[in-house]
């Protein structure tokens, strides 16, 4: 088998597990943008505070240490214990689930029957105001983050893919969780939306508010609900992403690389924002692998938004969004 | 003279009729609604009861204000004026979803389906104020989030078969024509198992035959569930065959209430369908 075939098949697997990680910051969008109409613009904000709270929790720092200390002369910063990560990350669900119920109780609720812009602009507004609050109660450094999650080269697919080609394949063991996580999250949640009340309460709502009024539900309770398993998406986005890179404010962007998956997949559709992922993950790599060295690389950065575009022009609902019919 | 057409009325006792159904005492009464949307007042000082297990229905011109009343009823309007009473109590202003886990169940003119679901879930949707399951037994789906989700399927089922739309039980809403999405918004309102069953125009843009399928499954739910029903229709023959008892609305007021011949023969109802002008 020719060389560069082999590196395109690395180049792919590795684009693949890259696009799950752009899938989960998407499917966090659809869950609310389904629910409410409301496109979040923070929940790349949110997925850096999710992190920014679970390494907070994890080693033991007071929150609002500083304007504690600032307010009172003291000197504190720790508590002085660790907590185990599997309890951090359920108390950040806590946390992620009281952050849903806050916005919907102060924003959205008084928000309900306005138009999409004005809902767009809050979320705007709620983005930046969470990133305020992210550093007034962890601070703005750079973490580490380590739940636990297998580091470094996977040795077995090295060895095995070494035998085979000749040729040693370069795939880390944290994009191999990371997928696995996600393609459970994914599983649950798809599970979670078909077989339980509050599922079936969820679907309703995203499909008609009257009827789903008429029916007994409270979309104000769905409401908190849709935003908390954003949050909880979010966490594991966040966890992801800040294992990878270190939990600091760009982690926050990857918000950024979630809307041309969106433009792709539908702002609708579950699948949509799996299968956008993973074409853009893909695509982008290949690109930056077969092209990107005769234009100068870091294609990467725009090649995303050019592949979102084209779709734009010529499916405008996305390969999976509800299908635009207008009537005359 | 009038007991023959018109049994005596005792607000705790109830009466037989002819056909053999059981009507109770007033389950739900109005008291004076009065309606406005900024300066238009939709209903105007209206009153009157709904007896258990009565068809109860509404008729009138249109924009008589027949639709609002049964917003009324189901809490999509709060009325600026008036009390609602239920089961004895005096309601306070309540959202939608409220009215319907008090036992009220609804259709709507236009249809509000979940489209994008299909007739099964839509059924399901009606079930979920019969499911209890806690969020963390819904999460794992464990013990009671199972046994219940079996339960209500089951349930859902029955009604399915009862409106005999078991051949599309899969099928997407969405999909479906005018006449059975109808139906199987009749099957979501049943599924709860509601005290008073509320349609708003059952047989709007029905053909005959389509009509008279709906008409018996009223009759149906009447007699086998002992429903209360309040619907609205525009049909005349539809509506004094079906129903005991017949509140009749022109511009926002009461102008009829009693049974069907009695309202037949109402000269301010045959005015108003008959268009005589309001000077």
């Amino acid at each position: 088998m020719p060389d560069q075939l082999i590196w395109a098949m690395e180049v792919t697997l590795n684009g693949l597990m890259t696009g799950v990680m752009y899938a989960l910051v998407a499917l966090g969008f659809v869950l609310i943008f389904k629910a409410s109409g409301i496109f979040n613009y923070a929940q790349g904000v949110m997925a850096l505070f999710a992190a920014m709270t679970l390494v907070g929790i994890q080693e033991g720092r007071i929150p609002f240490a500083h304007l504690i200390n600032e307010i009172f002369g003291t000197e504190i910063h720790h508590f002085g214990w660790h907590v185990p990560a599997l309890l951090a990350i359920l108390l950040t669900v806590v946390v992620m689930i009281g952050f849903a119920w806050a916005v919907q109780r102060f924003i959205f609720k008084h928000l309900v029957g306005q138009e999409p812009i004005i809902l767009f602009m809050a979320t705007i507004g709620l983005a930046y105001f969470l990133e305020g609050v992210s550093d007034l109660m962890w601070g703005s450094e750079i973490r580490t983050l380590d739940v636990g999650l297998p580091q470094g080269i996977n040795g077995w697919i090295d060895n095995t893919t070494f035998d085979v080609f000749g040729y040693g394949f370069f795939i880390d063991n944290l994009d191999i969780s990371a997928s696995i996580v996600a393609a459970i999250l994914v599983a649950g949640l798809i599970l979670y939306s078909q077989y339980t009340k509050n599922g079936r309460a969820m679907r309703a709502v995203a499909d008609d508010h009257q009827a789903a009024l008429s029916v007994g539900i409270s979309l104000n309770y769905v409401w908190v609900l849709v935003w908390s398993l954003a949050g909880i998406v979010a966490l594991v986005a966040g966890i992801m992403w800040g294992s990878k890179s270190g939990v600091q404010f760009s982690l926050s962007l990857i918000a950024l690389k979630a809307l041309p998956v969106l433009m792709l997949g539908g702002f609708t559709s579950i699948p949509g924002a799996i299968v956008g992922g993973l074409i853009i993950g893909v695509g982008e790599a290949l690109f930056e692998f077969a092209i990107g060295p005769m234009i100068g690389g870091a294609t990467e950065n725009w090649f995303a938004y050019v592949l979102a575009l084209v779709f734009l022009v010529f499916r405008p609902q996305g390969l999976f969004g509800e299908k635009i019919i207008e009537r005359v | 003279m009038n007991e023959a057409i018109h049994p005596p009325i005792d607000p705790n006792e109830g009466y037989v009729t002819e056909d053999g159904r059981r009507i109770g005492g007033v389950v739900m009464e109005m008291k004076h609604i009065t309606l406005r949307f900024g300066g238009v007042e939709a209903i105007k000082d209206i009153s009157f009861d709904i007896r258990e297990g009565e068809i109860r229905a509404i008729i009138g011109p249109n924009g008589a204000g027949k639709s609002s009343m049964l917003n009324v009823i189901s809490g999509f309007y709060n009325p600026q004026e008036g009390e609602v009473w239920y089961k004895g109590q005096i309601r306070k202003p309540m959202k939608p979803f409220q009215v319907a886990r008090q036992g009220i169940a609804r259709t709507f003119q236009n249809i509000a389906l979940f489209e994008g679901m299909s007739v099964l879930d839509n059924v399901m949707t009606g079930r979920l104020n019969h499911m209890k399951a806690s969020f963390l037994d819904q999460g794992f789906w464990w013990g009671k989030a199972q046994r219940e989700e079996v339960e209500n399927r089951e349930k859902a089922e029955q009604i399915i078969d009862f409106l005999e739309i078991q051949a599309i039980r899969k099928t997407p809403v969405g999909r479906l024509p005018y006449g059975l999405k109808k139906r199987v918004e009749l099957a979501r309102a049943l599924a709860a198992e509601p005290q008073i069953l509320l349609l708003d125009e059952p047989m709007a843009g029905m053909n005959v035959e389509e009509k008279e399928d709906m008409s018996r499954f009223i009759l149906d739910v009447n007699d086998e569930f002992g429903t209360t029903i309040v619907l609205i229709e525009h049909d005349m023959g539809v509506v004094m065959d079906l129903s005991d008892r017949v509140v009749v609305m022109d511009y926002g007021k009461k102008i009829g209430d009693g049974t069907p011949d009695e309202v037949r023969n109402n000269q301010e109802v045959i005015d108003a369908y008959l268009g005589v002008s309001h000077d």
